[in-house]
């Protein structure tokens, strides 16, 4: 248990750490290596306290996917080279003292909801989808995942291919001056008007007019 | 020592709730990093979902998780896609230089 208390307050506070430095730092692809060691601390927490499945999700979907593509923008865009301060700015520099005091606000209220919430021992045991633990964590997901959440998943399918669609469309450029291979043109020639036969008299050869 | 319980992983979410939300009210820079906050709060939410789903015994919340890890999948595709798009019109995208709507 005091393995447990100490790796939870390491991997916490690496993860605080990072969020911080997510926001704070000065140059944008920094950020988003923060953002990847904050993922993969919180995933080591899912780990921890028992979700090995959700745990490795993250670190596919987050890691492998989520910010290798803000990656790849951050670095697509060229946008390191701007400048980039954080309060120096002069314009808008009157939002930072009540954004932080709103941020400090809404802290205290989610602790306030945190430190005053007790459940009822009656609604615990009352949940239909216990969980067994002679199956793993995940099994357990597929079991529920595939049956009684099956119409959710298929949506959350539909959304993804919303998504993938929408970022083809938004992001497809029709440029002028490239030659394209035309499928339509190539499949439609037919061999009377490519091919030509002539008739070609001995000693005079052929003139081709193109 | 002390135990690790429930109101630890709620306040680890809380925390990191709070720093994106912080992220978007303070952010000078460009809109990238509003979307890097954005992630961070949806990861704050899956922090909750995954405690409560432990100390409840309920799978439901290790579920939706899933599902919002597919929908910030999608919203991180799309935005920066916009993002992408958006540059390549205005040639910026610093959140001071971004006020065609003048809100």
């Amino acid at each position: 248990m005091i393995i447990h208390s100490i790796f939870f307050f390491i991997f916490s506070f690496i993860a605080i750490v990072s969020a911080v430095m997510v926001t704070a730092s000065k140059n944008t692809v920094h950020s988003v290596f923060f953002l990847i060691l904050d993922f993969v601390s919180i995933s080591c927490l899912f780990i921890m306290i028992g979700a090995e499945f959700l745990g490795m999700m993250m670190l596919i979907v987050y890691v492998g996917a989520v910010a290798v593509l803000f990656l790849f923008v951050v670095m697509m865009l060229n946008v390191t080279q701007q400048k980039n301060e954080w309060f120096a700015s002069s314009s808008s520099s009157s939002h930072i003292p009540m954004g932080l005091l709103i941020s400090i606000i809404i802290f205290f209220e989610i602790i306030v909801v945190i430190a005053g919430w007790k459940y009822k021992t009656e609604v615990v045991n009352s949940f239909p989808l216990g969980i067994n633990l002679d199956v793993t964590n995940t099994h357990s997901i597929g079991y529920v995942l595939y049956t009684d959440y099956i119409h959710v998943f298929q949506i959350s399918g539909m959304i993804l291919l919303t998504a993938m669609i929408g970022a083809i469309v938004l992001t497809f450029r029709q440029r002028t001056g490239i030659k394209r291979q035309s499928y339509l043109k190539q499949i439609s020639r037919e061999r009377n008007e490519s091919i030509e036969l002539k008739e070609v008299e001995s000693k005079k050869g052929v003139k081709i007019d193109v | 020592m002390f135990e690790i319980g429930l109101g630890h992983y709620l306040t680890l979410g809380a925390i990191i709730f709070t720093i994106g939300i912080a992220g978007i009210f303070l952010n000078r820079k460009n809109i990238i990093v509003i979307l890097m906050s954005i992630e961070l709060i949806l990861l704050a939410v899956n922090i909750n979902l995954v405690s409560f789903s432990i100390y409840l015994n309920d799978i439901g919340g290790q579920i939706f998780t899933l599902f919002i890890l597919a929908v910030a999948a999608a919203e991180a595709a799309i935005g920066l896609a916009i993002i992408v798009v958006y540059f390549r019109n205005a040639g910026t995208i610093r959140v001071e230089e971004i006020n065609n709507l003048k809100g």
